[in-house]
């Protein structure tokens, strides 16, 4: 195993993580500043995908797809935070429960509406092509993801740190009863966080639809890893989320690489 | 004790169904359960399932010979218990003179004792499970294979791959049953005359992010071939090319089978696969289904839906055989082992391990316009046929026996670095 | 939140009568329904270990299906590999069953214990998780995605492939569980849990180790599950990782809520209107799913206290209207 080698899986890790940034951030934030767990977080990242497909069949415009889609879900968030979320009230586990439940609905009325196909996002030809530096070959949509997920983070950095409504949100996470008490409106803070978090999260979607693909149950395999971001890099942090993202993409692509050239029948098989 | 009155009546009910002997069927009915999962992440495929055999139930109007075939599908959810469940009421409340279907190896092997302890005819038009018609055959009389078995295709493959003159190929298949048996067949076919294959790769099931296996795949290795299922089948080519790849690419008939193709793009061009069906099969029979499938359906059919329309095929020749009376399970399984069939996949006889006998395509990935249709896409053009190929491909059944079933170290990688 | 199945004669007198009524009537009907409600109790086990931590320790666990997968994937390794459980032993395996469960919970519960609330759920989902990943991948143990097939149900001088057999079986089984669970729950044991779910920092000032109870708790709902999976891989006959992936757990908990926490029975109830949704209605119509899921989103949203809270909400609600009633006489008496 050579430089190449880890250099390549160097970069496929950041690359994953990139995405599972976009996914992770978004479920990061909603636990940072409403306590909830919200388990349709995978469906809202299928939606997005779902929603772009539609989008690119019918105007043939994936730049397009990518804004009208996150657009639509943080809507569909929005209105699930309004209307689901908000009259449960501080409970918890019927929070969790609840969005169990759409998760289940959702699932069902994308298989309805998009039929349960396997089908893939192909993105403009110049992103599906590779930069060979110095021996090794790039995908450049590797580098699209990350670049994009960088943007995403430096903008959602700035508006924690440098505008009022992230100070608002920073307050709340700290302490949600401390900010109610100096005035802050924290039930409209929540309701823009959750259209925010399914925003990323079909962003993610849209994004990781030319790389993983788009199809049912993608929606439950999603979510694992996404807590695992947020579990790793701390609940309510942006920050947090990166590192945490950066850690399990990494993990999982070393992870495997290791195995296979330690053990090449694997972890569990026997020689 | 009323239990035991009832399962006596039950068995009573059950055998003079099984034998025949209920004479008072009148307009004889021909009672089919399907089970295919309908929701749940697998729903597509078990809507090409069903759809591919209600094509041909309308085709002939549900009349088989005189039955008129009542066709019952339930949903198994993908879930071999559910299977199970599904099963059962369509024995033991609806009351089927067979049942068809089951899409996953876990739930082929969920069914299969369901229909020896109810003594009723399973035909499995999908599960590939290798040992269903191999080892495990004894467990299961009243089972009776339609389709294929894992790595029935791959036997020819593998000389095929022999006289394009490979030498060395890389493997990389998903990891699990249907995986290593696909390739496995290859690998022992392959080695059989003389290539070698110097590495096994498995990503788990479901993989979609490549990067860590592709990097690995040795440089050494004439060609690379894959066995991918589902999102796999879409994912691992792009990344493949995506990663500078210039060597041929190979692989099982679901890495590229029309259930994914239309998703695929111009990456796959070239890619050889091999099954007992292409939609791309220039024959009359073929023509005609694909064009009615996609005016009634929207979409070019896959081996999914090929296989149903071939099973009821079958199952319509028996009992046409029988005028029209259902023979009961045990003749029923002789007769449809004996008889040959002229399909749409070619001709078709049964083994007498209850495993079809077909033609083996090797197919290439071609961008083309077909059977009228007047956009390109992409086909699977047979560039070669292997006629009358069984299960146990070129070898003799009782030394294959012998040996174990396909699995992750078996065949084992001699030439592994 | 219903506070306890209370020592009402009337609630008690309820539930025998159903179940004898269970008992009469299922065998009458036919084997599709037999095998249906045979399921349902077996999963009821389960359901009501789930309980046991939500509605009496206020543990929201995610991941429950991992005991039921244990004690499944044990019973069908014992028996096709090992040939043990077929015969009188499968009272064994039962007993191995629960064993296996309480001690995954073990190890397991000194994980998880020390989070509560969310992190707890997540922590819980995590290690179900681990569980499914290992049934998937260790093929050499568990067949992998193929599952493992159990090609006959055990005889020991009655047959349970007979279905109504079974059945009365496993509803033995279910009884005694459920007696189980209820003495628990009423014992000065159960009234700490529920001391703990109410108020778990008095009652560690009150001087209870609170750590050691949900512990405990966890442990007895981990060999409930594991005795649950074992009657589990008996009624389909296959056990395969879709028996612990996330929505089986998912379920449970869902069944829990549906009925009504805190009652045991509650998620008897739910577990038995889920399976006749799931596997009676989705014989009848293909929009069953949004049923279900109708079902709960609604169940949550206007039902917290479940099904079983239903006469509770009903009196309050009558209460209310009758006060406000009194109030406005009252009011307009008043010059």
């Amino acid at each position: 195993m050579n430089w190449n080698f880890w250099l390549i899986q160097t970069f496929n890790g950041i690359s994953y993580g990139a995405l599972l940034f976009l996914v992770g951030s978004g479920l990061s934030l909603i636990f940072g500043v409403m306590r909830i767990v919200n388990l349709s977080h995978g469906s809202y990242f299928l939606l997005g995908g779902y929603v772009a497909l539609s989008v690119i069949w019918t105007t043939g415009s994936w730049l397009l797809a990518i804004p009208v889609a996150a657009i639509a879900i943080g809507a569909v968030g929005l209105v699930m935070e309004r209307v689901f979320l908000r009259p449960l009230g501080f409970d918890p586990l019927r929070q969790v429960l609840l969005t169990v439940g759409f998760a289940f609905l959702f699932q069902q009325a994308a298989l309805d509406l998009w039929s349960g196909n396997n089908f893939d996002i192909n993105p403009p030809d110049v992103l599906s092509q590779s930069i060979a530096v110095g021996g090794v070959y790039l995908p450049l949509y590797r580098v699209f993801m990350i670049a994009t997920a960088a943007a995403i983070g430096i903008a959602l950095w700035l508006a924690m740190e440098k505008t009022r409504m992230g100070a608002a949100v920073r307050a709340t996470v700290d302490d949600a009863e401390m900010a109610r008490g100096v005035g802050i409106d924290t039930s409209r803070i929540s309701m823009l966080i959750f259209a925010l978090g399914a925003f990323l999260a079909a962003l993610g979607g849209v994004i990781g639809g030319a790389f993983l693909g788009i199809y049912p149950g993608l929606d439950f395999e999603m979510l694992p890893l996404a807590f695992a971001v947020v579990i790793i890099g701390g609940m309510g942090s942006l920050g947090g989320a990166a590192i945490g993202a950066l850690a399990v993409g990494l993990a999982d692509n070393f992870g495997k690489a290791l195995i296979l050239a330690i053990k090449p029948t694997g972890l569990f098989g026997r020689e | 004790m009323t239990s035991t009155l009832t399962r006596r009546l039950g068995l009573l009910l059950g055998g003079g169904i099984a034998l025949g002997l209920n004479a008072t069927a009148g307009a004889e009915e021909l009672r089919i359960g399907y089970v295919a999962p309908t929701t749940g992440i697998f729903a597509q495929v078990g809507k090409d399932m069903v759809d591919g055999f209600q094509m041909y139930l309308d085709e002939v109007k549900n009349d088989f010979g005189g039955a008129q075939v009542k066709f019952i599908v339930e949903d198994e959810q993908a879930k071999p218990d559910t299977a199970v469940t599904k099963a059962k009421k369509l024995i033991l409340q609806d009351k089927v003179h067979m049942l068809v279907g089951g899409l996953l190896a876990s739930s082929g092997y969920a069914l299969a004792p369901v229909s020896t302890a109810e003594k009723v005819l399973y035909v499995v038009p999908v599960s590939a499970a290798d040992d269903l018609t191999q080892r495990d055959l004894a467990k299961y009389p009243y089972l009776i294979r339609t389709g294929w078995s894992s790595s029935q295709p791959s036997h020819p493959f593998g000389q095929w791959a022999c006289e394009q003159g490979y030498k060395k190929i890389a493997a990389i298949g998903a990891d699990y049953a249907f995986g290593y048996e696909v390739v496995g067949g290859f690998q022992r076919a392959f080695e059989a005359c003389g290539g070698q294959i110097v590495q096994k790769i498995w990503p788990p099931l479901g993989t979609k992010d490549f990067g860590p296996y592709i990097p690995t795949i040795r440089a050494d290795a004439d060609a690379i071939f894959s066995l991918m299922v589902g999102p796999m089948s879409l994912q691992f080519p792009k990344q493949l090319a995506a990663s500078g790849n210039k060597k041929p690419v190979i692989g099982g008939g679901t890495s590229y089978d029309e259930f994914v193709l239309p998703s695929m793009g111009d990456e796959v061009i070239g890619h050889v696969s091999t099954l007992q069906y292409s939609a791309a099969l220039q024959n009359p029979k073929n023509e005609a289904f694909v064009k009615a499938y996609r005016a009634k359906y929207g979409k070019v059919p896959s081996y999914y839906s090929e296989t149903n329309y071939t099973s009821a095929q079958m199952i319509h020749q028996v009992m046409k055989q029988n005028n029209g009376k259902f023979p009961g399970a045990e003749a029923f399984i002789k007769q449809l082992a004996a008889a040959k069939y002229d399909t749409l996949r070619g001709p078709v006889t049964i083994d007498e391990m209850r495993n079809p006998v077909q033609n083996i395509y090797i197919k290439k990935v071609e961008k083309k316009k077909m059977f009228g249709y007047d956009k390109d896409e992409l086909w699977n053009t047979v560039i070669k046929t292997y006629p009358n190929v069984n299960q146990f491909g070129q070898f003799k059944k009782e030394e294959f026996l012998a040996t174990p079933v396909y699995n992750r170290d078996y065949p084992p990688c001699k030439f592994c670095n | 939140m219903i506070t306890s199945m209370s020592s009402h004669p009337f609630k008690i007198l309820l539930v025998v009568v159903a179940l004898a009524a269970i008992a009469v009537i299922t065998p009458g009907t036919n084997s599709f329904v037999i095998l249906l409600v045979t399921r349902a109790l077996a999963f009821s086990i389960l359901v009501m270990s789930v309980d046991i931590l939500l509605g009496y320790t206020g543990l929201a666990s995610l991941g429950q299906a991992a005991y039921l997968a244990v004690g499944a994937y044990a019973t069908a390794i014992l028996a096709t590999r090992y040939h043990i459980g077929l015969g009188w032993d499968f009272w064994l395996v039962l007993l191995f069953g629960a064993a296996l469960g309480a001690a995954l919970a073990a190890i397991f519960g000194f994980l998880a214990i020390r989070a509560t609330g969310v992190y707890f759920l997540m922590i819980t989902l995590a290690l179900g998780q681990c569980v499914w990943g290992l049934a998937y991948r260790w093929n050499s143990l568990t067949g992998g995605d193929n599952g493992i097939n159990l090609r006959d149900r055990p005889k020991f001088g009655i047959d349970l492939a007979n279905e109504v057999t079974f059945f009365y079986v496993v509803f033995g089984v279910f009884v005694v569980s459920l007696l189980a669970m209820y003495t628990l729950v009423r014992s000065p044991f159960g009234r700490s849990l529920a001391g703990i779910r109410e108020r778990e920092l008095r009652m560690k000032i009150l001087g209870y180790n609170t750590w050691l109870h949900k512990y405990i708790a966890f442990i007895i709902a981990g060999a409930f599950g594991g005795l649950s999976g074992v009657l589990w891989a008996h009624t389909a006959g296959i056990v395969s990782p879709v028996n612990v992936e996330l929505p089986t757990s998912v379920d449970a908990l869902l069944m829990v809520v549906l009925g009504g926490s805190g009652t045991l029975v509650g998620g008897v109830i739910g577990s038995f209107i889920v399976f006749g949704l799931r596997e009676y209605l989705s014989t009848l119509v293909p929009w069953w799913q949004y049923v279900l899921g109708v079902v709960y989103v609604a169940t949550i949203l206007y039902l917290p206290t479940g099904l079983m809270g239903i006469p509770e909400r009903l009196r309050q609600w009558r209460a209310r209207t009758g006060n406000r009633g009194e109030a406005r006489k009252l009011a307009s008496a008043t010059p």
